[in-house]
């Protein structure tokens, strides 16, 4: 019996400047959010932003977002048949759509590092 | 914005932060490089295949019974079927317990019986001899413990999440540094190194059913394919046999069922609920002993015969054990599979082959330096050759900790003798074009559909059981895909697009993807990992590898014989 999920997703590069995209998903029970996600991107829409790199483990512990304003791991919760809402973490600096800075300060890269010693590239 | 590149300079870059990328930095430090830079794609620890590694790690310890390190090599190289690079194997197997005892030390927590660390039995081993943390627990574990020791350098080794890198730089042929892209910002990044280490792990992204992080693209064998590196065994990709097939599990890895074979056996079942690896010449007889080119063959061809279970696949099956000795051997994984409805009591579970790990990759000198490219480094699963056509359970994280040792050790020794010279424009200067490259007036292709076919044909046409139509096909699918993805990325330059990113990643994926099916078309036999429907047997004349470079817009493949050395350490 095929099922479908309602995601509405926060999509957006500052925090009060974005918008809610709406998509429906078709899913087999057990399947995860960010399953849906995956098809998303593959399906509907590539640009949609999503963190995330072990895909089904919940090894990596990237891909947090808020589901229905609840912290979760997308790979973990499960894709449901109804209306999902999914926002970025409120509480980090905000990248783009779901992405948000998760790293430690000490394993970002800076972007304004130590000038180069010798040589410069323009 | 702003699109000048933002300027690093570094004594040592390390691409890659997985096991092998952290173990290179540390040991660059102690190596006496100033200055490291640890940089991966994802955040620092987290993506790869190390954070994803379940069990077993080899090394001949000696604890629990009497071994050594030619016995461990004696079983590499039987697994590799006589196509081992036999310096590369001979030091996986002699460092490797230097490597466990280190990470001992650094608070790892190896599993313990009786006041020693306690070893498994893989199969292919003769004994046991594969380390583990509990439960499941060894590629977190292993992340953990390199990322504290590498804060005890953190006057030396920078760590820059995040940050993609696109080309190594070739300046007079040799290898000058790096040009990358800030991913949250789009922000274009050259990084002038005197020496670089790739650590960027394998390549099991292109298939579609696969057993690692989605950022294993291929990435260092495409960067080293580009800047003039050979890479060496492109054929052997390594499918896991049983992988998680049904029902759906979530929160768990598919090669999950590898730790409990080890602890508790379980029985391998076709449809039919019958045990048949002996129709394809092993015999388990309850315990698990097949090596993983064979597994995958007979669940392949059981499948295509007609008896495989529903999904296409094997049962396993544990219902012989009692709930207590579950809870015992496995304890709270036990709750997270009752949590996805599976009572490993009551039922079996489907399993089938997965993409898992790439024998192939760059070919490397034992100080895992590149002949070619003087100032290139390799590490872990880059490294192509240490297991030859067929790799053993437990060495693929012993080669991450050896190869990423040898290989910080070996940049940082570099270091010292070269001076810096830094970066010219011309250097950098393709690739940065392409980063700046603004195509936002083109309706582009959805990148990440096209990553889907790749993945597609990829399975279908270049997975365990290959013929040459299917190899065709799919040379012909990833020139297509190639044609549809065009020559620039999508869009410009922007925060964590996807969509360029994805573009980035195919350029890699597609030259990786023709690489292993172009060495697959070539070698007309069947070895190991490498099974030819139409060539079915080991033929001794292929008792040799193929090496790939990059010719213009094509690749060439020339033959290699095996070094013959003695089999002695």
């Amino acid at each position: 019996m095929s099922s479908v999920a309602k995601l509405k997703i926060w999509r957006g590069a500052e925090r009060d400047a974005g918008r809610f995209d709406t998509h429906d998903v078709p899913f087999e029970p057990g399947q995860s959010v960010l399953d849906g996600l995956r098809w998303l991107r593959v399906n509907r829409d590539p640009s949609i932003a999503v963190r995330f790199s072990c895909i089904n483990a919940n090894a990596c512990k990237e891909c947090m977002i808020q589901l229905d304003g609840e912290t979760v791991y997308a790979c973990t919760a499960r894709l449901e048949p109804r209306e999902m809402m999914l926002t970025p973490l409120p509480n980090k600096k905000l990248i783009r759509d779901l992405v948000t800075e998760i790293a430690p300060p000490s394993e970002r890269f800076s972007l304004s590092p130590r000038p180069a010693a010798r040589g410069e590239v323009e | 914005m702003n699109l000048d590149p933002i300027n690093v300079d570094t004594d040592v870059l390390v691409i890659g932060a997985g096991a092998a990328g952290m173990y290179a930095a540390i040991e660059a430090a102690r190596s006496g490089a100033e200055e490291i830079l640890l940089a991966d794609r994802s955040l620092i620890g987290r993506g790869g295949a190390t954070v994803m590694a379940q069990m077993t790690v080899a090394a001949a310890l000696g604890e629990e019974v009497p071994d050594d390190p030619q016995a461990h090599y004696n079983n590499t190289i039987a697994a590799g079927r006589g196509l081992c690079d036999e310096a590369l194997s001979r030091l996986l197997c002699e460092d490797a317990p230097e490597c466990i005892r280190e990470l001992d030390r650094w608070g790892v927590g190896w599993a313990r019986k009786d006041g020693h660390i306690t070893a498994t039995t893989a199969p292919g081993h003769d004994r046991p001899r594969c380390v583990y943390v509990d439960f499941i627990n060894t590629g977190p574990a292993v992340s953990k413990t390199l990322r504290a020791e590498m804060a005890r350098h953190q006057k030396n080794i920078r760590k820059a999440g995040d940050l993609c890198i696109i080309d190594l730089i070739v300046r007079d042929g040799e290898c000058a540094g790096a040009v990358a892209y800030h991913l949250p910002t789009g922000a274009p990044v050259t990084i002038a190194a005197k020496a670089t280490v790739l650590a960027t792990g394998g390549l099991t992204r292109l298939y579609r059913r696969n057993s690692a992080s989605t950022n294993m693209g291929g990435d260092g064998y495409a960067l080293a394919l580009r800047a003039g590196a050979p890479l060496i065994d492109m054929e052997f990709v390594q499918f896991f046999p049983i992988g998680h097939l049904a029902p759906r599990l979530i929160g768990m890895d598919p090669i999950m069922w590898d730790p409990f074979r080890y602890k508790l056996g379980g029985q391998l079942l076709n449809g039919r609920m019958e045990e048949f690896t002996s129709r394809y010449g092993s015999d388990e007889d309850g315990k698990y002993v097949l090596t993983r080119d064979l597994a995958t063959y007979a669940i392949l061809k059981e499948a295509e015969a007609g008896r495989g279970s529903p999904h296409g696949g094997a049962y396993l099956s544990f219902r012989h054990c009692a709930p207590a000795v579950l809870r015992a051997a496995f304890g709270p994984v036990i709750d997270r599979l009752a949590a996805n409805h599976i009572d490993l009591t009551k039922m079996p579970v489907e399993v089938a082959p997965i993409a898992h790990y790439h024998m192939g990759g760059v070919q490397a000198r034992a100080d895992m330096s590149v002949a070619s490219v003087p100032g290139l480094f390799v590490a872990g699963e880059v490294v192509g050759g240490a297991n030859g056509a067929n790799r053993l359970s437990g060495n693929a994280l012993t080669e991450a900790f050896v190869f990423g040792r040898r290989a910080g050790h070996s940049a940082g020794a570099f270091v010292k003798q070269t001076p810096g010279r830094g970066l010219r424009p011309q250097d950098a200067g393709a690739a940065l074009d392409l980063l700046r490259s603004d195509h936002s007036t083109h309706a582009p292709a959805n990148m990440a559909a096209l990553i889907a076919r790749l993945q597609a044909t990829m399975a279908d046409n270049v997975g365990p059981l290959r013929t040459e139509a299917r190899l065709c096909q799919a040379l012909s699918d990833i020139a297509a895909i190639g044609a549809e993805a065009g020559a620039r990325p999508p869009g410009r330059p922007g925060a964590f697009d996807l969509e360029r990113l994805d573009w980035f990643d195919l350029r890699n994926m597609l030259i990786v993807a023709r690489a292993i099916a172009e060495a697959a078309l070539s070698r007309t036999e069947s070895r190991g990992a490498h099974q030819r429907e139409d060539f079915p047997d080991v033929e001794p004349v292929w008792e040799r590898h193929q090496t790939i470079r990059q010719r213009g817009s094509g690749l060439q493949i020339s033959g290699v014989s095996v070094p013959l050395e003695p089999a002695t350490i």
